[in-house]
């Protein structure tokens, strides 16, 4: 199997789940994700198959993707809102949206539309080695910078923060923020790099599956990358039975991650990894 | 705000959002609204379809209610309606005969129930015993009942011939029985109004139901009256998975009678904005049900003349839970600076 197939699979959800993981880290769980990523996927579609540019496409996705995090950002973190809710609407908002200005613009015959590739060497390409870089450097910034450390106790002890002369809202809004870049150059490259296509509910739960390799990955950059790996590889794997017309029940192995996540909660439960303000609206005193 | 203006203002705020979200589209109110109105009420027919898309939607609704009654998060919806509808078939091929008669059909909408509650339960085990958050465990579990269901309708549960990855179709005589033969309305729709009722009784007139909402609303306050915390959470999640394993088990029993890769349809996620809306009122969920319904049987209408479709209804939603969170706030805020 080839190696670059399994990076190609992988690298929409893990830059989705890395987003996330920093959304997390500071607090900000987004259900959401899902929806930014369908946004980016969306416009990057829109706007390279109307240029014909796919750098153009890549910029309008992540840019849309930013813009729909921040909406729901700006609910969750400035209002107060409570996550879940407002993640599941921004969900059902890109949805919505996205479905109906496609079908608005190409019809509902299921019209195949190719896109302009990105420029690749041996299928790697800008992205993927922005994702490769990206590891380390999340690494490096959370653990050895002053704002990382800040985004860290955003998540877990808010009140500390804010002590420190900090805004505590300004920081979940740039974690939120760096999660919907994140997020919606995930879509961008799903739609431009992966599929060279778009379709209605493209995404069809990669975003959720972000989420969940975040919580795999125990909330570290290397190993919610791993975990994506691991996903990324069954994800090829089973393409790879399908057209060599094995019958095998792959449904077992694709439903292993979740599975193997859920027995390693159940083994040793959230523990301290989890960011203890994960889910909590923080308001001022 | 009292609550009777929360409601009233909730209702306008629902046909704002539908009147705005059709300028939005540019499609002609007028014109839409009436075409809306007819693919919802017009005909017999529209009626069925309007109360069978609003079947699940109760049933799940009020599963959410209950979960997020008691603070927990559970967004496995789409989860337990698959494994309530999962375990009705199992029983349907290897236990329940067709002679069975009302007696079968009992038993596979228990089995429907069973198969969600269970489910939901590996999520309350979580919760309780490794502090595992339910939004996280339940996002996971929906994964896995989706695998489950693809591999079921493909191996032990596929059809006699086993040419297409879905179940052999249940026989007549254990379908829920239908108002017209030619309409989709089932007799499930008076289960889930039963079962609102039901639900609205156990939590606001019974000692477990007000101990369910006092867990939920001031966790503090249920630990100092030594509530039992952990079994009122762990029964509340499973009681939430029931209701929406029993729409799983409806959705097959009453509309589709076999279960295909194609068979969850997101009900499970669509039903959190619905109860949303209801405030977690069991009985609001019947009117809030009702309304999206009629919006998903209403808007297929609409195809004549524009390709929106259902997907208007995703945005009327989205918009609508939106805008209920910024009301709450504005609201909420004078009386939070008083009690500073």
């Amino acid at each position: 199997m080839d190696v670059l197939i399994v990076l190609m699979f992988t690298t929409p959800m893990a830059l989705a789940a890395l987003g996330e993981m920093i959304g997390q880290k500071a607090g900000v769980i987004n259900i959401g994700v899902e929806g930014t990523m369908l946004t980016g996927a969306f416009f990057a579609m829109m706007a390279a198959h109307a240029t014909g540019n796919p750098w153009v496409g890549l910029i309008a996705g992540t840019s849309a993707g930013l813009l729909v995090t921040l909406l729901g950002g700006w609910f969750s973190v400035k209002l107060g809102a409570d996550q879940v809710v407002v993640g599941t609407a921004i969900n059902l908002l890109a949805l919505g949206l996205t479905s109906y200005l496609f079908r608005s613009k190409f019809g509902t015959s299921g019209q195949l539309l190719s896109l302009p590739g990105l420029p690749n060497w041996n299928r790697i390409d800008a992205v993927i080695l922005f994702l490769l870089a990206g590891v380390p450097m999340a690494v490096w910034a959370l653990q050895k910078t002053r704002f990382g450390l800040a985004l860290r106790a955003a998540g877990e002890y808010p009140k500390a923060l804010e002590a420190s002369g900090f805004s505590v809202a300004k920081v979940r809004l740039v974690a939120v923020a760096i999660s919907g870049i994140l997020g919606g150059l995930a879509g961008a490259y799903l739609s431009l790099g992966v599929a060279q296509s778009f379709a209605e509910n493209m995404t069809s739960g990669r975003g959720f599956i972000a989420i969940a390799m975040v919580t795999f990955g125990r909330w570290r950059p290397s190993m919610v990358f791993g975990a994506c790996l691991l996903v990324g590889f069954l994800d090829a794997l089973q393409y790879r039975f399908q057209s060599l017309g094995f019958d095998v029940p792959f449904q077992l192995a694709i439903a292993m991650p979740y599975v193997v996540a859920l027995l390693v909660l159940a083994l040793v439960g959230k523990g301290t990894v989890a960011p203890s303000a994960l889910a909590r609206p923080y308001s001022k005193e | 705000m009292n609550r009777h203006a929360q409601a009233a203002l909730t209702v306008c705020g629902l046909l704002a959002i539908l009147i705005l979200s059709l300028l939005a589209f540019g499609l002609p109110i007028g014109k839409s609204l009436s075409l809306i109105f007819q693919g919802a009420f017009g005909d017999p027919y529209a009626w069925s379809r309007t109360l069978g898309k609003t079947t699940p939607l109760i049933l799940c609704g009020l599963g959410v209610v209950i979960a997020w009654r008691a603070g927990l998060y559970n967004i496995g919806g789409e989860g337990q309606f698959v494994l309530g509808a999962l375990m009705s078939a199992c029983w349907a091929k290897w236990l329940v005969m067709p002679g069975w008669g009302y007696a079968g059909i009992l038993a596979l909408l228990v089995a429907s129930c069973v198969g969600g509650a269970l489910w939901a339960a590996i999520a309350a085990w979580l919760y309780i015993k490794r502090g595992v958050e339910a939004v996280i465990s339940t996002l996971l579990l929906n994964f896995v009942a989706i695998q489950l269901l693809e591999y079921a309708v493909s191996g032990p549960l596929q059809e006699a011939k086993r040419q297409v990855p879905q179940t052999d179709g249940l026989a007549e005589t254990l379908m829920l029985a239908k108002f017209n033969p030619q309409a989709d309305l089932h007799y499930g729709v008076v289960v889930a109004v039963l079962v609102a009722v039901g639900v609205f009784i156990y939590l606001f007139r019974t000692k477990d139901g007000f101990r369910l909402r006092v867990v939920g609303d001031n966790p503090n306050v249920a630990r100092a009256n030594r509530f039992p915390t952990s079994a009122i959470q762990f029964r509340s999640l499973m009681l939430s998975g029931g209701l929406c394993g029993l729409a799983g088990g409806v959705e097959l029993l009453g509309i589709t009678g076999y279960l295909g890769k194609g068979f969850p349809q997101q009900l499970g996620f669509l039903a959190i904005p619905v109860a949303l809306l209801a405030g977690l009122h069991p009985l609001w969920v019947l009117l809030s049900a009702f309304y999206f319904g009629a919006l998903f049987a209403g808007t297929q209408n609409l195809a004549s003349f524009t390709p929106a479709g259902t997907t208007l209804v995703y945005v009327i939603q989205g918009a609508a839970v939106l805008g209920l969170v910024g009301l709450r706030y504005w609201t909420r805020r004078p009386r939070r600076s008083e009690a500073d």
